[in-house]
């Protein structure tokens, strides 16, 4: 299973290597990282995506991480109610005659195109990972030269569903 | 308010101080009473400093000889050890017992020179990314960047080696940090936002333990070296004799409870007891405290207390449910947690169908072994430590069958006696971790029991025994084998003994003579017996080289994906 964790850890060099070689020692394997300030410039967040096993893995995942020592938070936003974004940037072949028809395609992404060569064009898209595959998957049959994708970044929502069933398998 | 402020500002004087002077302050800070360690290129003004300052230190023959002393003096003091080394080779030659101490939770704190900041990252002489390199390994660590930073980071390692689960850190000082000058305004602060160790127990999972309790017909206590890292055996002692819970422990975990406590059931896991094991297997109520449920103690985990409800007492929040799953976590340190338990108690169980079926396994089935007349039985080597020592030795070994004859015949009773290399199994640690143990307590005999094998990896710290003439007794377990490799290949590989016959070995007397120190061959039990009473005595160092059966092997023992009940060689 896909889970999302975010981490708030202290903004010191290293700290992404050990971050990173924790998941490795463990043999997690991470689908996407993405890093940044937040507003105290004292910490960065870290929003990762893994793929494990089962829960017990994922509590497994969360407790190793907050045993760094400058970790400072971490919590799995699986389960919660999240706004996720992640931003791509795609280069796409183009002939005259496919030009405009690729911009009305993107029209329902609010993807906007950054660059225009003769050959190719660069667009910009933003939105959830799914929505990303899904314009990709529209544009590939034009031909997409390159695509650069960020990651996922995350933050819960403001107002949270009352949770009903937790299954914890120890309590921290 | 504020005035009063500004005038306790003032009255902190200002001093400009070097980066090794500052190293030389934290120590006295922490009450360092020892270093072990090896000079070099990068640590010239750190060793230059301990020159001025006089300050006790351990010169080993090699670096790996200086971080498994600092070990067997952390595992009998309960203070961190501390190391130094120089940078490049110095540090990585301290990478195995920097691994040894992180697995088995002993708290280190290591300082390594490093290259000057401005040649850091250009492969210099005697550069090696030591901080990279130690990161899985190290509970933490750091790279001192400027000489005013030193105080703080020193107090932080102290503090994160030694509390907590507890663990090595660290600390890598560029060699122009410790030349530069600081202006030291204040004392240091730790500030650690990201680390707050959990010691007390949440009160409603220990109220639940405390049902479970009144559950259970066959619980069972498995108890690590949590139990005496926390200094808890007063409170495991009185837990199980209240309720009358059996207590099986693990190798590191011995002398946390008497092994001549009626209650007591031995060590359990791979080599374990038929009592210990068989209790494991068919407990209804499993109480683990301060152990981490090694695949070695557990054996296949699908065998592993499949009728029990699994309780689990530990500092450390990620072993609960990492090995098996938890129904009764809880987060705590030993002491506190089972004082916590022993307040509430109040109802007891009644176990006493379980504890006299348990005590039938141990008379029915107990450690044995074949005696043979003309041979030196290992087994019986370690019968005869400790009677000869009367129990009261400290004992270290390497890793192996040695290590394992120890565990099930040195019937520990005293807690901190036993210094064991049992996470990362390695070869070479008993010897230097003994003479660690001597440094840290002078006062009790010390006995490194080694493999000839594991001895030749480290036994150029007989220098050390001639250098300070520290009466460590170092007994040699010779079968002129790797022992526990042998034993693997006479079972598993069709007696295919690749490589693990020592047939040509020094005469370890001669090389003891060689450093100065006196030895002795013995064959037989008189032999040792004599020889071993008269090194007590001298109160001189001493290498005993005992000739043993060399075709033993370690029984009971669980063959690697079987269980705990599928044990060979249960009546020897």
């Amino acid at each position: 299973m896909r889970r999302i964790i975010s981490a708030t850890v202290l903004n010191e060099s290293g700290v992404l290597n050990r971050l990173t070689g924790l998941l490795t020692k463990r043999q997690f394997n991470i689908e996407n990282i993405t890093v940044g300030h937040t507003e105290d410039p004292a910490v960065s967040k870290v929003t990762l995506t893994v793929w494990v096993e089962d829960d017990r893995k994922a509590e497994q995942l969360v407790k190793q991480l907050h045993k760094q020592i400058n970790i400072l938070k971490v919590r799995d936003l699986t389960n919660m109610a999240l706004v996720s974004r992640e931003l791509a940037l795609i280069k796409v072949l183009t002939t005259p005659d496919t030009r405009s028809e690729i911009k009305m395609l993107i029209e329902p992404f609010r993807a906007t195109v950054l660059d225009v060569s003769l050959e190719n064009v660069t667009l910009e898209v933003t939105g959830d990972s799914e929505k990303i595959d899904a314009l990709i998957e529209l544009l590939r049959p034009y031909g997409i030269k390159e695509i650069s994708r960020t990651g996922l970044t995350a933050i819960p929502r403001g107002t949270q569903k009352k949770v009903l069933e937790l299954h914890p398998y120890s309590i921290m | 308010m504020k005035a009063s402020w500004v005038a306790e500002k003032n009255s902190v004087e200002t001093s400009l101080v070097s980066g090794a002077e500052l190293f030389i302050q934290g120590l006295q800070n922490e009450e360092v009473d020892v270093l072990f360690g090896y000079p070099g290129g990068a640590v010239l003004p750190i060793y230059d400093a301990l020159y001025k300052a006089e300050m006790k230190h351990v010169l080993t023959r090699h670096e790996q000889g200086a971080i498994h002393a600092a070990q067997g003096y952390a595992r009998v003091t309960g203070k961190p050890g501390v190391v130094l080394a120089t940078s490049g080779p110095g540090a990585t030659n301290l990478v195995t017992g920097i691994a040894d101490a992180m697995i088995d939770s002993i708290p280190l704190v290591i300082f390594t020179g490093q290259v000057a900041t401005n040649v850091i990252g250009t492969d210099a002489f005697q550069e090696a990314d030591i901080v990279g390199i130690t990161m899985p390994i190290t509970k933490h660590n750091y790279q001192v960047q400027r000489a005013e930073d030193l105080p703080r980071i020193m107090k932080e390692a102290f503090h994160i080696a030694n509390t907590g689960r507890k663990g090595p850190v660290l600390i890598d000082i560029p060699k122009d940090v410790a030349v530069k000058t600081a202006e030291i305004k204040e004392t240091a602060c730790i500030h650690l936002p990201g680390y707050q160790p959990t010691l007390k127990p949440n009160i409603l999972q220990v109220k639940r333990l405390n049902e479970a309790l009144l559950q259970a017909k066959n619980p069972v206590l498995l108890t690590g070296a949590g139990v005496l890292a926390a200094k808890a055996e007063k409170e495991l002692a009185a837990f199980a004799e209240y309720h009358q819970i059996p207590v099986a422990q693990t190798l590191l975990g011995l002398g946390g409870f008497a092994a001549e406590h009626p209650l007591c059931l031995g060590m359990a896991g791979m080599h374990g007891t038929y009592a210990a094991n068989m209790a494991l297997y068919d407990c209804d109520l499993l109480i683990g405290v301060g152990a981490r449920f090694d695949d070695r103690l557990t054996g296949n985990l699908d065998h592993f207390a499949k009728k029990a409800v699994i309780a689990h007492i530990d500092i450390d929040p990620a072993e609960i449910g990492k090995n098996v799953p938890t129904e009764i976590p809880i987060v705590g340190c030993a002491k506190e947690t089972l004082s916590a338990i022993n307040q509430i108690a109040d109802e007891k169980g009644d176990y006493n169908d379980w504890v006299i079926q348990l005590s039938q396994f141990k008379s029915e089935y107990p450690l044995t072994y074949k005696t043979n007349e003309s041979e030196l039985k290992p087994q019986k080597l370690m019968q005869i430590l400790h009677e000869v020592t009367q129990g009261g030795a400290i004992v270290s070994t390497d890793v192996g069958q040695h290590q394992m004859w120890a565990a099930q015949y040195y019937r520990f009773s005293d807690p901190n006696r036993w210094i064991t290399s049992g996470g990362l199994g390695t070869m070479g640690f008993g010897f230097p971790a003994a003479i660690g143990a001597k440094v840290g307590k002078p006062e009790l005999p010390v006995i490194a029991v080694v493999g000839d094998g594991g001895f030749q990896m480290t036994l150029q710290e007989l220098g050390v025994l001639q250098d300070w003439g520290l009466p460590v007794i170092v007994v040699i377990v010779n079968n002129k084998s790797l022992g526990m490799v042998r034993q693997w290949q006479e079972i598993f590989y069709e007696k295919r003994f690749s490589h693990s016959l020592l047939d040509i070995q020094p005469d370890f007397v001669k090389l003891a003579s060689a450093y100065g120190i006196d030895g002795k061959l013995a064959e037989t039990e008189d032999e040792v017996k004599e020889a071993l009473t008269s090194a007590l005595a001298s109160k001189k160092p001493f290498v005993l080289d005992c000739i043993v059966t060399a075709d033993e092997n370690v029984y009971p023992m669980i063959a690697p994906g079987k269980g705990l009940h599928e044990m060979i060689g249960v009546r020897g």
